[in-house]
């Protein structure tokens, strides 16, 4: 989970990391009010929105005058920010963060990771402050400092201060430094962070270090002990279909194919996405239905996929482990009468009781194509998808539309039509 | 005696007290597991589905000296019951749940180390189905009929890509010696490496398939082994060629945020290390057959 970046500045500060003086607003008509409240000649605007490289987007403005807040807001509120990190579709600025602008002297990088080879926290700081992080590593590697902390005994401050020399600090700002890398560290560790982001952590000219942008990604896993941490969640940030997913307790991602997949298992339903690219589509969504694939989860699930407009084909491949197979085809059949869909739709079954299974979705009447292999459903769909999609084509212009599809496709059509 | 397990691994379910610990401890049972007892605090001295519960790990390895553990325990406390079992002289410990937090999982791994090597654990999962020596007992949630006794060694992330691998097989008469799950968590027990080279040393393993995703450096890291120390073939497949670069996709670990580890970045480690490469997950058996065969 991700969070604004004044919730991280927040958060940050209650473990003693220290920020510009900043206040938030809802409005432009706010922002310009809380320039004149925080007092100062120049302050930094700043869209809130879940993604980096805001700065060359026009999501970061310099304001001289409660006027020019007042101006650069208007043109942020309610305006989609697209950066390489949003997607082309951007995420929509409903919130401002206004900062007294600190002059300062001197630029670092530092991020706390939870590190995948150590399995530890690690610690990455660099001098080459304001540049991303993957910037750093392909244009300047030797800059890079890291340190790995035993989660027995935290980060220690001579770890700290080897970094803090390492960068060029003067001595007068080490502790300072220390503070900053341990109050993050602490923060990383009570409030469950998988990430905490400071770039650009700056020396200020009255001579402070001070976090300027911040970041933090929450464990979704941990969130059931930090209730004040979840509900830091904006939805307005996340991809409508996946919200709606997860509050329906299935893991769906939204892709940009045609053909809506249905599978039970994270990975089958990732090879079920690369096997739809081999055959030559492109998958429209991953979806993992989990175990037990009950006729409410496979109908929640159907409804979750034709939500997405740019479905033409959907592919339900399950493999019955403890499950069976007739249960997953009961289940399928149930959705599909309870709510029929208007595009083909392929089963493919396998593993316990598999011959059962096909028997129910054959005896149904559905227009459901079988598939009994995981290449096999790939190829049919994609073949199913390229028909149905010449036969919308050919719906449109002319209204002889059935003369030349395959028999399966035929029978599809009269049920639906 | 397979590499984790065998028919007669004493076997104890902790957190056996659960509607589905129950059902996965009765199929277990039932194929053949020597399960031994369960552990569920202040149930101890109850009898579920046949066998004693304990309050305790310690009581349970005390009176029935067993020696493998499954952990069936919610999330929040799972980590604690792994370390539990780690204190307590359990050899092997697969842990089933999946949603425990990273950094209890970090916890673990520190923990882990404390003992020495004679008397320390192995842990696979958590997120995994478990591990199955077809014929012999399996500690874990797979449906045990559709693996095919043989010498083919698996080890996978996701429990029904294995299974898909393991009913491929099946149809082409090969059949396997054990297959191992990992998990789909971002920090994990042993690794791809850490059982490659129990598979090596395995004298029922003739062949070697990897089913990796994206996410993380073991794959990468795997490669090297392979590289340097590996005798025996490998087949490997990746699942995730088409998902997006950020975003989970299901597993926590299965995302993408560093370079190498993509699905094509790490196909290609791989096969630069002499990896046979199942280009889609439909032709891992016919992969691991060509592989035989050659």
């Amino acid at each position: 989970m991700d969070i604004h970046e004044y919730q991280a500045k927040d958060l940050l500060n209650q473990f003693g990391v220290e920020t510009p003086l900043g206040a938030l607003a809802y409005s432009p008509e706010q922002a310009a009010y809380r320039t004149r409240e925080l007092g100062g000649d120049r302050w930094v605007v700043k869209a809130q929105v879940h993604a980096g490289g805001r700065g060359k987007a026009g999501g970061v403005k310099i304001c001289t005058t409660d006027s020019e807040t007042l101006n650069a807001c208007k043109e942020m509120f309610g305006r989609k920010i697209v950066t390489h990190q949003t997607g082309p579709e951007g995420k929509g600025i409903y919130r401002v963060y206004v900062e007294r602008a600190v002059p300062f002297s001197a630029e670092y990088y530092l991020g706390l990771v939870l590190d995948r080879s150590s399995q530890r926290v690690m610690v990455v700081c660099s001098r080459e402050g304001g540049m991303e992080i993957e910037e750093i590593s392909a244009s300047r590697p030797d800059s890079i400092i890291r340190a790995s902390i035993d989660p027995a005994v935290g980060v220690r401050e001579f770890q700290c201060r080897d970094m803090a020399f390492e960068l060029g600090l003067e001595p007068g700002v080490v502790q300072s430094f220390v503070k900053t890398v341990s109050g993050c560290y602490k923060a990383f560790r009570e409030l469950d962070a998988t990430m905490v982001e400071i770039n650009p952590l700056v020396l200020s000219d009255d001579g402070r270090i001070l976090a300027l942008d911040a970041k933090m990604t929450f464990d979704d896993n941990a969130m059931f002990r930090h209730a004040q941490v979840a509900e830091l969640r904006d939805k307005s940030q996340e991809d409508p279909r996946e919200c709606r997913a997860a509050d329906r307790g299935l893991s769906y991602v939204g892709l940009e194919g045609k053909i809506g997949c249905i599978v039970n298992g994270a990975g089958l339903a990732m090879a079920t996405m690369d096997t739809i690219k081999h055959a030559g589509g492109e998958p429209a969504n991953f979806l993992d239905i989990g175990g037990g694939a009950t006729p409410e989860r496979v109908a929640k699930a159907f409804r979750l996929v034709m939500s997405d407009e740019n479905v033409q084909a959907v592919l339900v491949n399950i493999f019955a482990g403890i499950n069976r197979c007739d249960w997953v085809a009961e289940g399928v059949v149930q959705a599909l009468t309870d709510d029929p869909v208007d595009v083909p739709v392929i089963v493919r079954l396998s593993g316990t009781n598999v011959e059962e299974g096909y028997r129910i979705l054959e005896q149904s009447g559905l227009p459901i194509i079988m598939a009994s292999s995981l290449n096999e459903a790939a190829t049919v769909s994609v073949q199913a998808w390229k028909e149905s999609r010449e036969r919308t084509a050919t719906a449109s212009s002319s209204s002889e539309r059935k003369s030349n599809v395959p028999s399966h496709s035929i029978e599809t059509m009269e049920k639906l039509s | 005696m397979s590499i984790l397990l065998d028919s007669t691994t004493r076997v104890i379910v902790q957190g056996i007290s659960g509607k589905m610990a129950r059902f996965h401890t009765r199929e277990m049972i039932d194929y053949g597991t020597n399960v031994v007892g369960g552990v569920v605090p202040g149930r101890g001295g109850e009898i579920v589905e046949g066998v004693p519960v304990f309050d305790t790990v310690r009581q349970a390895v005390e009176q029935t000296q067993a020696q493998a553990s499954l952990v069936f325990v919610p999330p929040p406390f799972a980590a604690d019951s792994i370390m539990e079992a780690a204190n307590c002289g359990i050899k092997y410990c697969v842990c089933i749940t999946d949603g425990i937090p990273a950094q209890d999982m970090m916890e673990v791994k520190r923990f882990m180390l404390r003992f020495p090597k004679e008397r320390s654990m192995m842990l696979t999962g958590p997120n995994c189905a478990g591990t199955i020596s077809p014929g012999k007992g399996m500690i874990g949630i797979m449906p045990g009929h559709i693996y095919k006794q043989g010498n083919v060694g698996i080890i996978g992330r996701s429990g029904t890509l294995g299974y898909e691998a393991a009913a491929q097989l099946k149809k082409l008469d090969l059949g396997i010696s054990t297959s191992v799950g990992i998990g789909g968590d971002p920090i994990n027990g042993a690794s791809f490496k850490d059982l490659l080279a129990k598979f090596e040393e395995d004298h029922e393993t003739d062949i070697i398939c990897m089913i990796g995703e994206i996410g993380g450096p073991q794959e990468a890291e795997a490669a090297c082994f392979i590289r340097d120390y590996m005798s025996k073939p490998v087949v490997a497949y990746v699942a995730g060629l088409t998902a997006p670069k950020g975003k989970t996709m299901g597993h926590a670990g299965a995302i993408i945020s560093a370079f190498g580890e993509s699905a094509s970045e790490k196909v290609e480690i791989l096969s630069e290390a002499g990896v046979t490469i199942a280009s889609q997950p439909g032709d891992i058996g016919q992969t691991i057959a060509r592989t035989m065969a050659a």
